[in-house]
């Protein structure tokens, strides 16, 4: 037995079925982050000031908190990681394996560098006493980013397999290969959309 | 049609029969892959369905077990007392955390491993793909995977009653602060939510990938049965309002783990002590993403049945459903409303009198599409000829019962009447209404439905209207008292049913009358205990279309469908699901699938 529209799209959705479903999937991450989102917006409209009071401290802005400048370079890797993830999807569409290998994995270090750069934020984060439990502001830093962390981790995994043992159906399924690292695609450029929403929000705002 | 170029792939595997010699490696499955682990949409339609039967008997056991503490508190349990631990029922005797945990877990079971399983993903699992025309689910191995993602969150629920200070006691809708502070059962219902949450987001993508991309040739999507479409609109509930719920799963474990206070407000004293955190936090945050999963939920629990029920119908009385297009919108147009709705549930938190009054609208708006739905289905009745088959008894009774739940409802709504009714046994009774004679009645109807199709058996006619009766009658014994006993003012969720309180005693003695509905119901489920298992090996035996229906599940396929890939020949669609009677046919009723 075989399911219909796994490599070809069908003509009137114009879409073959794994595109269709990591799109739908993409709109639940949507609500997921929007439900995280607005209770950032609920606490944040509660609270008598923001940042606020942590350790007797009193801050008015985010970014006395947080490190901007470390955050403005994962902003730049992921944008970065992106265009390597488009060009590693062309290069297959140009019949060009070896473009691919090198763009794919340079998407793969990038989520890499973005995860160091991470914890060296969190750990300077630690040192100060600077934990979850000691303000909201806190709570949201880390709850929001930890949960983007874990979606980028998410995304290498994917990206890592289809870079090691997956790419072993470029030789026997080259169309369906293709169909894989442009759903992996889709996904790695909502993770890097959320990032794109979250900096912005909690950083500087 | 314009998916046939295309789709050569497939169709051109007309003979699933032939191709599974050519290239089906894994044609000989073991036991494991076959019954098991399987990748077939029937059989794992039968997993979920066994697996959320089985929940269904744990949930009203629970139950069961409750109405003997509220018809006789403090009196211990005869017979099986003895069986309970002293943290649970010392000498029998119920108590109260136990009472807590049993009434929070009930809720849960019932509504999360139970039914929405049962709806979802045992009804929509088995009967979608085959009444759309397709060999299987979209993706198969997601399939399996939602299927044990499921199994292992109800796991983790049950194992609850076995932690140090047993199952989660905050009730379904787990209100912090109480949600955080107590013991370690809650931190498990938070992680089993999370893999049924997980669980269904992966079946509403599959569905909705299913149902959009998989239909058979010429099945438009106003060709699509009302079963499909029901089940269409309950994944896209299912796929966007589960995700708020897993976000406020994800803070509420934070609070309880790591110590933040999303849910916990300043100055918070427990027992006399001030609680050590960091507080600026909001309890009603969590009320409000919770309802924004939990109002579309409840219409996840609905619309499944409603779909049933209009197969049912237009089945049994042999003639189209009145106004199927019209029945279509409303469903659309309820699926959007549902997302806006939630916060009638928090009518007495104080939101002011603007935000109160914007949900009270909303409110009263959706109830429109579910009236015309249910009036849609009671004037298909009108002028058919109708069979008083099993399934039709339960179908019919769905109506009134669903009637009576959605109109007590309406009271519900509006703020100045849901104040003095909030949190009552009145919207207990409103919502089992809806819940119990409402979609379990409805789920049953599919139960006798269907079954010829996937056993090749017809279940007893006997059996099934002594179950039939029973349940009907029972139901209303337990639900009915219940709106006197809430406009008397008797609160939910209370330990004695409400015994200490002086203005509860007219109505308190209910209890007892309503308890033994309860145990009689367990025994009128007997007789369907018994048919099920026994009509296995000696129902009677059908072909593959017993009820002379019209849609492609009935049509196409043997019953039971082909092992793998459903039909000998992949089904055409030339019509509408329902051209019953149609004047100068031969029969009456015209296959989709009759040129
Ligand atoms: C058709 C019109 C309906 C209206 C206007 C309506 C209205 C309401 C309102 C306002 C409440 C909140 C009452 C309170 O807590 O004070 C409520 C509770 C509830 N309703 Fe409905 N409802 C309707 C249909 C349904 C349906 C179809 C279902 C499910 C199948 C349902 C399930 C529930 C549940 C489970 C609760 C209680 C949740 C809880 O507090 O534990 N309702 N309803
Ligand atoms: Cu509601």
């Amino acid at each position: 037995m075989d399911i219909p529209y796994t490599i070809t799209p069908r003509a009137d959705t114009g879409v073959y079925n794994a595109k269709l479903g990591v799109w739908l999937f993409l709109a639940s991450e949507v609500m997921l982050f929007g439900g995280l989102f607005s209770a950032y917006i609920f606490l944040r409209i509660g609270a008598p000031e923001w940042p606020g009071m942590i350790h007797g401290e009193s801050f008015a802005r985010a970014s006395d908190i947080l490190n901007v400048p470390l955050a403005t370079l994962n902003t730049m890797i992921l944008i970065g990681s992106s265009v390597t993830m488009v060009l590693a999807w062309a290069s297959l569409l140009l019949n060009r394996f070896d473009r691919y290998r090198l763009y794919m994995g340079l998407t793969f270090l990038a989520g890499l560098a973005f995860l160091v750069v991470k914890a060296f934020e969190y750990g300077s984060k630690f040192e100060h006493g600077y934990l979850p439990a000691e303000s909201n502001f806190l709570a949201i830093y880390f709850t929001l980013t930890g949960l983007h962390g874990l979606h980028v981790i998410g995304g290498m995994v994917v990206n890592g397999y289809l870079l090691g043992p997956g790419a072993k159906m470029w030789k026997t399924k080259p169309a369906q290969f293709i169909n894989r690292v442009e759903v992996a695609g889709l996904y790695w450029h909502f993770v890097d959309l959320v990032w794109i929403f979250l900096f912005p929000t909690i950083y500087l705002l | 049609m314009a998916n046939s170029a295309e789709g050569s792939t497939t169709h051109e595997t007309h003979h699933v029969a032939e191709s599974h010699a050519d290239h089906d490696h894994h044609h000989e499955l073991g036991f494991w892959r076959k019954y098991v682990f399987s990748t077939d949409h029937k059989v794992i339609g039968i997993q979920y369905g066994l697996t959320s039967l089985l929940f269904l008997f744990i949930g009203f056991t629970f139950m069961m077990l409750m109405r003997w503490q509220l018809a006789y508190p403090g009196e211990p349990l005869p017979l099986i007392g003895w069986l309970f631990s002293d943290e649970t029922m010392p000498g029998g005797v119920m108590l109260p955390e136990f009472y807590n945990q049993l009434g929070a877990m009930h809720g849960t079971i019932m509504v999360f491993l139970g039914i929405v399983p049962l709806a979802v993903g045992a009804f929509g699992n088995y009967v979608v793909p085959l009444q759309i025309g397709a060999p299987d689910m979209a993706f198969p191995k997601l399939n399996m995977a939602s299927y044990w993602v499921y199994f292992v969150g109800g796991i983790v629920m049950l194992v609850s009653f076995w932690v140090p200070g047993g199952a989660a006691q905050s009730g379904w809708t787990s209100y912090p602060p109480l949600a955080n502070i107590v013991m370690t059962g809650q931190t498990m219902w938070l992680i089993g939510m999370v893999f049924l949450i997980t669980s269904s987001l992966l079946g509403a993508v599959n569905f909705l990938t299913t149902i959009i991309q998989l239909r058979a040739d010429g099945l438009t999507f106003f060709r699509l049965p009302f079963f499909v479409w029901a089940q269409f609109v309950t994944s896209f509930l299912l796929l966007l309002a589960f995700p708020p719920l897993e976000a406020a799963g994800v803070l509420q474990l934070m609070d309880r783990l790591v110590g933040t206070s999303f849910f916990m407000p300043s100055g918070l004293v427990v027992s006399g002590e001030a609680l050590d955190v960091a507080g600026g936090g909001s309890p009603l945050l969590w009320q409000h993403l919770f309802w924004f999963l939990a109002h579309p939920e409840v219409y996840v629990l609905i619309l499944p049945a409603m779909g049933i029920v209009a197969e049912v119908i237009a089945n049994n009385t042999r003639k189209p459903l009145w106004g199927y297009k019209v029945m279509v919108y409303s469903l659309i147009f309820l699926g959007f409303m549902s997302f806006i709705v939630w916060a009638h549930h928090m009518f007495i938190t104080g939101m002011g009198t603007a935000i109160s009054g914007f949900f009270q609208i909303t409110t009263m708006i959706i109830s429109i599409p579910s009236v015309i739905i249910l009036s849609a289905l009671l004037l298909s009745l009108w002028g058919g000829s109708i069979r008083f088959t099993t399934p039709m008894l339960f179908a019919l009774a769905f109506l009134p019962m669903f009637g009576i739940g959605g109109l007590t409802g309406l009271p519900l709504g509006l703020a100045p009447t849901d104040i003095p009714l909030h949190d009552t046994m009145y919207v207990i009774g409103h919502f089992h209404y809806v819940v119990a004679p409402g979609t379990i009645l409805a789920l049953f109807a599919g139960i006798y439905y269907w079954y010829p199709k996937a056993t090749g058996r017809k279940l007893n006619d006997t059996l099934g209207k002594l179950h039939f009766w029973g349940s009907l009658i029972f139901m209303n014994g337990i639900f009915l008292p219940m709106f006197i006993q809430g406009m008397a003012g008797v609160s939910r969720r209370l330990y004695d049913g409400g015994q200490i309180y002086e203005f509860a005693e007219g109505v308190v003695h209910y209890n007892e009358f309503m308890s033994i509905s309860a145990w009689l119901l367990a025994v009128a489920q007997i007789p369907f205990i018994i048919n099920f298992f026994m009509s296995i090996w000696k129902g009677k035996e059908v072909d593959e279309n017993p009820w002379e229906a019209t849609t492609l599940e009935w049509t196409a396929a043997p019953s039971p469908p082909v092992g793998h890939g459903n039909f000998e020949t992949i089904p055409v669609a030339h019509r509408g699901p329902y051209e019953y009677s149609v004047p100068g046919a031969a029969t009456d009723f015209t296959p989709q699938n009759q040129p």
